[in-house]
């Protein structure tokens, strides 16, 4: 039994039900037979990769779909062998080069030349390249970017790139100037809604307007999530209860706990407990970046006007040093370390006032 | 003279410009627009005067300094180097007086200590099969030179000095901070500027009219403005709005627009309005939605850059301030920072200067 997510991702074009006026562009790019390097970005579970395998069996039917997985296996030029899994079919390779840290280079360079020298081509589908699906090239470290710069033109004839992210803000402009780029949005809580309910029918569930629209808010637009939780829901209670509550990720209450106990009590000791905490949330591979955004919304709730920005400021400040830096727990102790500071002098500040 | 015209550089040199190793010609007819439009020879280059006046000069015969292009991505710097080499050798010496490196191959130290010294140490002729003359020496193309390790960039330049009787380099980056000093100085430097848009208009008008596409003057004042002097880019989002429009319509001003990821203006007036209300809660709601959208912060920023400068309801002082801010998101961006957070810190400091700054 595959979860909801998977059993009822869309496989056509056709099919997408949302963005439909994208869709129907991508279909013309692919009728148009010069298909160009595509550099596919949005959020999260806003559907990217579907919209990419579909396209891909626009492109060439639907023996895309007969998937192989396997363990690649690189050399790099210091003879250190590098193993990637890919999955491809006879028309495509995927693969995720930041698997492999910063020889990611090797990696593209490699898989392209290999791809794009073995000449294929299947009369039968009339396309004379084959595609090459890079995800999280957000990630790729500079040398790896900068080594797909003439790649990119040089092996045209014979490949093309569909390049995943989540911004283009880290990719270079040398390959954004390469690529057309393919603005996914999340969908809006109202597709979401749709989707929820659709896809309940077809599982043969009635899900209630309130329940959906419930799901759907908590989501924050991320479809994956939606679909998820409300897949968790239905295991919990059936027929669904709306006045229940949606349940949230253990973790996201304990976050909350966690800066509540910041904004109750600003002490050494508290400091202490606190790193505690945010060590549990490191080792349970909750991501730092997702920690510092989570603490800082419930922070902001005590703060009042001019002390919110500079919060704010100083917690872009430490998320910047902690995507630089070696340990995540420094930058974000520091930062709890610096909302103490500031908040207790705002309440020194405040008594103040009042003598 | 007419055989070589018939044989000579713009016929085959048509599938080398796209690939290597691919040869059949019918495959040209469905290649991209960016690689059918690349100049084939060095007259074609756009707006790249200095240097299209040295590459003339050698192809009358007189010699040719190292040389190093630098410049942002679609302004013609492979291109010039391949269609000079191309002219200068002729197709069928093409491959055994050109050697080109790119990021993609190794080009570590040993690499440039053997491959470019073995290629440089062969001797080169006067003279083609054609009987055409040509220059007795061998032309090394590094692309993407700027990702070079210094140590390979050292070993580059002892090898440069070596053999500067046989062999010219030509070195090509995005950015010539990257490039060692001994190298720059002992290579021709050309900056390639971004296309101005007079030169783009007349690009983009002669492709239409090759290709037989419809589009509106405001369409393409929209192209100019998003692809900010990137040829490639130019015509990349031409192609992609024609084929997005079919045969039959116009090509507009919004499917550009769209194609090329712009946050639309209302949106980012949207933004600053937020700003004026001093409410936290507020911005926090519209920077997600933003985000949410699949904007780029990179993007937002280059808008609001452009909009901060020319706001009239913010003082000198104001705008210093921001700017600074926004000097500081854009590094922040490049080196991996969180979007939201940085996109909120920057607007904060907005909404701080329009609220509270004086
Ligand atoms: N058009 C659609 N209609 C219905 N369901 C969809 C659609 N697109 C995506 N989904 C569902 O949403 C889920 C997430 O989509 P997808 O994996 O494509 O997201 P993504 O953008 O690649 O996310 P991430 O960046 O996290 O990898 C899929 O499992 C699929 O079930
Ligand atoms: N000066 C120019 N004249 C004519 N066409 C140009 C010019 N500059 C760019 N182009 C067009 O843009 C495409 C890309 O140009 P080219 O590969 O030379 O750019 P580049 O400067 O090497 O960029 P990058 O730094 O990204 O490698 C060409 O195929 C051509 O269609
Ligand atoms: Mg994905
Ligand atoms: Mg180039």
């Amino acid at each position: 039994m595959s979860l909801w997510v998977d059993k009822y991702r869309p496989t056509t074009l056709g099919k997408l039900d949302y963005h439909k006026e994208q869709a129907a562009h991508l279909r013309k790019l692919v009728e148009g037979g010069d298909f160009p390097h595509l550099l596919v970005y949005g959020p999260s579970g806003a559907g990217k990769k579907t919209r990419i395998m579909c396209t891909l069996r626009e492109l060439y039917g639907p023996g895309v779909e007969k998937l192989r997985i396997e363990q690649s296996q690189f050399t790099t030029p210091s003879n250190k062998k590098l193993e990637i899994s890919t999955i491809s079919s006879n028309y495509h390779i995927e693969v995720n080069p930041s698997d492999v840290g910063h020889n990611d280079r090797v990696v593209i360079q490699e898989l392209i030349k290999n791809v794009a020298q073995v000449n294929q081509l299947d009369t039968s589908t009339q396309k004379n390249f084959k595609v090459v699906v890079l995800t999280e090239v957000d990630r790729l470290s500079k040398e790896a970017q900068h080594a797909l710069r003439r790649t990119m033109e040089k092996y045209m004839a014979t490949c093309r790139l569909i390049l995943c992210c989540n911004s283009t803000s880290k990719v270079i402009p040398a390959i954004r100037s390469r690529c057309l780029g393919l603005r996914v949005a999340a969908p809006s809580v109202d597709e979401i809604c749709q989707i929820l309910t659709t896809v309940c029918k077809k599982e043969g569930l009635t899900l209630p307007r309130e329940m959906a629209e419930k799901v759907a808010e908590k989501s924050g637009r991320n479809l994956r999530r939606a679909l998820l939780m409300c897949e968790a829901c239905r295991v919990q209670q059936y027929p669904f209860n709306p006045e229940r509550d949606v349940s949230e990720p253990d973790w996201e209450i304990y976050l909350r706990e966690t800066a509540t106990l910041i904004a109750q009590q600003q002490s050494p000791k508290r400091l202490l407990e606190v790193r505690g905490r945010l060590y549990e949330l490191l080792t349970h591979c909750i991501p730092p970046d997702v920690i510092m955004k989570g603490l800082l919304k419930e922070l902001l709730q005590v703060c009042d006007g001019q002390m919110k920005a500079e919060v704010v400021h100083n917690a872009a400040y430490y998320e910047h040093r902690l995507q630089q830096g070696q340990k995540a727990i420094y930058h974000l102790e520091a930062f709890v370390a610096k909302f103490m500071a500031i908040y207790k002098r705002f309440l020194e500040e405040g008594i103040a006032d009042i003598f | 003279m007419q055989a070589f015209l018939k044989g000579g550089t713009s016929g085959p040199s048509k599938d080398k410009a796209v690939s290597s190793d691919s040869s059949s010609s019918s495959k040209a007819k469905i290649i991209p627009w960016v690689e059918k439009y690349r100049p084939k020879t060095v007259e074609d280059v756009a707006h790249q005067d200095e240097v299209v006046a040295v590459l003339k000069k050698s192809l009358e015969g007189s010699d040719l300094p190292n040389l190093l292009f630098y410049g942002p991505p679609g302004t013609g710097k492979t291109s010039t180097i391949l269609a000079a080499a191309r002219q200068l050798f002729g197709p069928e010496l093409y491959r055994e007086r050109v050697l080109e490196l790119n990021a993609s191959d190794e080009r570590g130290i040993s690499v440039i200590r053997e491959k470019v010294k073995k290629f440089a140490q062969l001797t080169a002729g006067r003279a083609r099969p054609d009987g055409k003359p040509c220059p007795p020496f061998k032309i090394i193309v590094l692309d993407e030179a700027d990702s070079m390790t210094k140590d390979a960039q050292s070993a580059l330049r002892r090898t440069m000095e070596r053999e500067t009787k046989t062999t010219r380099f030509c070195l090509i980056c995005n950015y010539v901070s990257r490039i060692i000093e001994p190298i720059t100085s002992r290579c021709a430097k050309f900056r390639f500027k971004p296309l101005d848009d007079d030169i783009l208009t007349s690009r983009l008008k002669a492709i239409c009219e090759g290709e037989g596409v419809d589009i509106d003057d405001k369409a393409v004042a929209t192209v100019l403005k998003s692809s900010e002097g990137d040829m490639r880019k130019a015509i990349m989002f031409l192609q992609s709005a024609s084929r997005l429009c079919g045969k039959d319509s116009t090509v507009s001003s919004d499917i550009i627009l769209d194609i090329a990821g712009v946050v639309p203006g209302e949106r980012l007036e949207q933004l600053i309005a937020t700003c004026s209300s001093d409410s936290y809660e507020d911005l926090d709601v519209a920077i997600r939605e933003v985000i949410m959208d699949g904007f780029a912060a990179s993007q937002v920023l280059s808008q609001l850059h452009d909009n901060i400068v020319i706001n009239e309801s913010l003082s000198d002082k104001q705008k210093s301030i921001i700017c600074e801010k926004m000097a500081e998101v854009d590094k922040s961006l490049m080196d991996g920072a969180d979007e939201y957070l940085q996109l909120m810190a920057l607007f904060s400091t907005i909404m701080t200067q329009i609220c509270h700054g004086n």
